[in-house]
């Protein structure tokens, strides 16, 4: 092989290496994608099984409770529109209260609990999670336009 | 008066980072001596004043003057003397302050190691990184002064996130800003490279000792953020993959690769192009990395919109610092040259194969950062890539990189031969096998992914001492073993040491991995638990009160087959100021296993959650990444940068003589 031969093989096989690279990252990438859903949207079903997301919204005030082991934790999460009932195994993170933001990671059982694996609340005491806001946002304009097509066109629902 | 003065020194630090980016610039392209003479004065002049615009920042925190905006809403009069000092960069404003104190202490530091360079050289470099910190103190001036009084002032500050108020914390920012704007220098020396048309083995020889010793800093900084993150956040985790982790580690990826690149422009002149790109990527990503953390866009996307200046500002920076250099790049690089000629199997075609693997490693992080801010920002929906991507990317990605790690440094220049490379690395690769296959039993259970950890950290430190005995067996040193050994350059016990620490590292993570144990538990007074072999018994909780914070302090005495091993106080702490409350964990930190212990909530008058950790090998990962560091700074300090100094003028002397 001539010296520039060489440099093209060397070239291209370096080129070769990064695609499959990139491709495998890439895959990685699509596989490990962790969405994130309103209590509206998981309500609507719009969520899927048995995959991880992310769920967002406010703890409702009073509907924490502690199993008798003392280590499982019950709680709801609200976008003010819907409820989604969250069940967690562990220590809460020191910001999460009732009535203030909270962003959980988990899988939606079949009986519509939110089995949660992982409960984020980096957050200071007044501020929200910016997702967990978005999500209550969400539903109050989603709300407004439920209002205004009542009040609109009355006999929209059969 | 102070602030104002403070404010007064960090404006004529801009005037003469103006002139010393200008003059250094201009007068290099122009050949003017005097100007190019100007350069060194005007840099030391910018150092003493940042300098002083720092004092006067520490003043105002130490004499809790809460008249000034920055200290009122970072400090607290209760706070401790060395947080209210540590408060300087506790926040937005402070932090740049000490990004351009850390950009001028090294600029301060080229003026003084630069003697033996080229006059046009020092004066590229010192110019460009004159205009970097002119681009810097703006910044600050006009969109986040520091010194900016509050009228009318509280009669307490709001006090500094308990979060910041931990020894880690206090030496984590000037670390990891140290390695951050260390990437500068490279940076410079590679647009001086570009402008200058020059850019040979001697460049490399010069800017390679800077470059190491930016990554050194950078090594220290994010070993230090995981370690503060292990223990202060209560989670036991020492790395979340959080993109303000990620902000970090991707300079630190590029800059790996730029420092093994450097290895073969310096000793062969090959890969110059690709150097120079790497240097220019190194600074890129810690100036991304700045941004990512200092903008807001991380917090909330949203946030960044509502209050753009701070962002936009930096955005404009990133854009023209990057894409100016990208320019130049494009249009100079190809004048540099490729270099040397090597053949498919040999120490080039290995440090390319690490090159690489590293770029794609630094890419697959960048994809996983910013993907989810631009999705959020184009309004496109949420997602979130956590550990799982990053997991599945980097074991596959490193594996290579480790392997190669052995064989390397064994290979030959231009062409190696693979026979003669087995042959080297049979006892190696015979002694990581048998680890991979007996080791894992030790611990009670054997799996692929241990085995796998396992093998590789032990083929690189056998390998490693492989290549040490062949460099003391042909050392030319004489006959006693002791001047052998100490006839072997520094740099490359650096690079051994550093190495040895990737394995101490290696084990440290997969031993963690795979051997942990966690439990969360409801313990009453009395009530033990089992974990790792250890006996847990919690012995109530009472209060105490700190400084500015009061606490519940569990107790938790620690037996193993009836003996004593350790109490633990673990605390759970509300600070007044801001009514935050905080998990202070408790952990007995051995050579083999911590044990880590944190309070959760109380469920009862007496009852609390507790979570305990048994961590086998948990400290490996620091101590490895201080290995690297350490090895990194034997790298830079060798003779041969201090040598090689004298030794262009001596050229020049000989052929005046000829």
């Amino acid at each position: 092989m001539k010296p520039r031969h060489k440099r093209m093989a060397m070239i291209a096989g370096g080129l070769a290496a990064l695609g499959i690279a990139a491709a495998f990252v890439l895959a990685a990438f699509r596989e490990n994608l962790v969405f994130f859903f309103t209590p509206t949207q998981v309500e609507a079903k719009e969520a899927p099984q048995g995959r991880a997301f992310r769920i967002g919204g406010m703890v409702v005030p009073g509907s924490v409770k502690r199993q008798a082991d003392g280590v499982t934790v019950q709680f709801v999460v609200t976008d003010t529109a819907k409820n989604v009932p969250v069940v967690y195994r562990g220590i809460l993170p020191d910001l999460f209260r009732e009535g203030k933001g909270v962003v959980t990671q988990g899988k939606l059982g079949g009986d519509g609990i939110f089995y949660a694996s992982e409960v984020l609340a980096k957050h200071d005491e007044n501020y929200m999670p910016p997702a967990a806001a978005d999500a209550i946002k969400q539903a109050q304009s989603i709300n407004e336009k439920a209002t205004h097509t009542l009040v609109e066109g009355g006999a929209g629902r059969k | 008066m102070i602030p104002e003065l403070g404010q007064l020194a960090l404006a004529l630090a801009l005037c003469l980072a103006l002139a010393q980016g200008l003059l250094g610039l201009v007068g290099a392209a122009r050949g003017e001596p005097v100007w190019m003479a100007a350069t060194r004065p005007a840099a030391r002049g910018q150092f003493a004043f940042i300098a002083i615009a720092f004092a006067c920042l520490t003043a105002s925190f130490v004499s809790n003057d809460f008249t000034v905006g920055y200290v009122a809403s970072n400090s607290n009069s209760a706070l401790p003397l060395q947080y209210r000092v540590a408060g300087v960069w506790g926040g937005h404003e402070g932090s740049m302050l000490l990004w351009v104190l850390m950009l001028s202490v090294w600029t301060f530091g080229v003026t003084l190691f630069s003697r033996h360079l080229p006059q046009d050289m020092v004066a590229r470099v010192l110019g460009v990184m004159g205009l970097v910190s002119v681009g810097f103190l703006l910044f600050i001036l006009f969109t986040s002064n520091p010194f900016l009084r509050l009228f009318p002032a509280p009669p307490d500050g709001h006090d500094l996130n308990p979060l910041l108020q931990d020894p880690g914390m206090v030496m984590h920012p000037p670390m990891l800003y140290m390695g951050y704007v260390g990437f500068s220098i490279a940076f410079a020396f590679a647009v001086a490279a570009l402008l200058s048309g020059r850019l040979d083995a001697a460049w490399a020889r010069w800017s390679r000792p800077w470059t190491t010793a930016a990554w050194c800093f950078l090594t220290v900084g994010i070993a230090l953020g995981s370690g503060w993150a292990y223990y202060e956040l209560g989670w036991g985790g020492w790395w979340f993959w959080d993109p303000a982790e990620n902000a970090s580690f991707m300079p630190w990826l590029v800059g790996t690769a730029l420092i093994h690149s450097l290895a073969v422009t310096e000793k062969r002149g090959a890969f110059r192009s690709w150097t120079v790109l790497l240097a220019i990527l190194a600074f890129a990503l810690s100036l991304l990395g700045t941004f990512l953390v200092r903008s807001g866009v991380l917090t909330s996307v949203h946030a960044f919109a509502t209050d753009p200046t701070r962002g936009i500002f930096i955005l404009a920076l990133l854009a023209l610092v990057i894409g100016g250099s990208l320019l130049l790049y494009v249009w100079r690089a190809p004048k540099i040259g490729l270099g040397g000629d090597f053949e498919p199997l040999s120490r080039e075609s290995m440090l390319l194969a690490n090159n690489v693997v590293f770029a794609a490693a630094a890419g697959s992080v960048l994809l996983g950062t910013l993907y989810p801010l631009a999705l959020d920002a184009s309004g496109l929906g949420k997602i979130s890539v956590g550990p799982p991507y990053f997991d599945t990317v980097f074991v596959p990605l490193m594996t290579p990189a480790l392997f190669l790690m052995g064989v390397g440094p064994l290979a030959r220049w231009k062409k190696a031969s693979l026979p003669d490379l087995a042959s080297r690395l049979r006892w190696a690769l015979a002694a990581s096998v048998v680890a991979a296959l007996t080791l894992p039993f030790a611990m009670g259970r054997w799996g692929a992914l241990v085995a796998l950890g396992l093998l590789l950290a032990v083929w690189v430190a056998a390998s490693g001492f492989v290549q040490l005995y062949e460099k003391v067996r042909n050392a030319a040193g004489g006959v006693s073993a002791w001047t052998r050994l100490s006839s072997v350059p520094r740099a490359t016990y650096g690079m051994l040491l550093a190495h040895f620490g990737v394995a101490v590292f290696v084990v440290g993570v997969t031993m963690v991995k795979a051997y942990e144990t966690e439990k969360d538990v409801r313990m009453e007074p009395g009530d033990t638990v089992e974990v790792g072999g250890y006996t847990f018994r919690f012995d109530g909780v009472r209060d105490v009160t700190g400084p500015n914070y009061v606490a519940g302090r569990a107790r938790i005495t620690v037996n193993r087959n009836g003996s004593l091993v350790s109490t633990l106080y673990p605390e759970k702490r509300i600070y007044k100021v801001q009514n935050n409350v905080m998990t202070e964990a408790a952990i007995d930190t051995g050579f083999t296993r911590d044990l880590y212990v944190s309070l959760g909530d109380a469920v009862s008058d007496t009852a609390w959650v507790v979570r305990v950790y048994h961590k086998p090998f948990v400290d490996w990962i620091w101590g490895g990444c201080l290995l690297m560091a350490l090895g990194g700074a034997l790298a830079a300090s060798d003779r041969r940068y201090r040598l090689a100094a004298r030794r262009p003028q001596e050229q020049y002397v000989a052929a005046a003589v000829r």
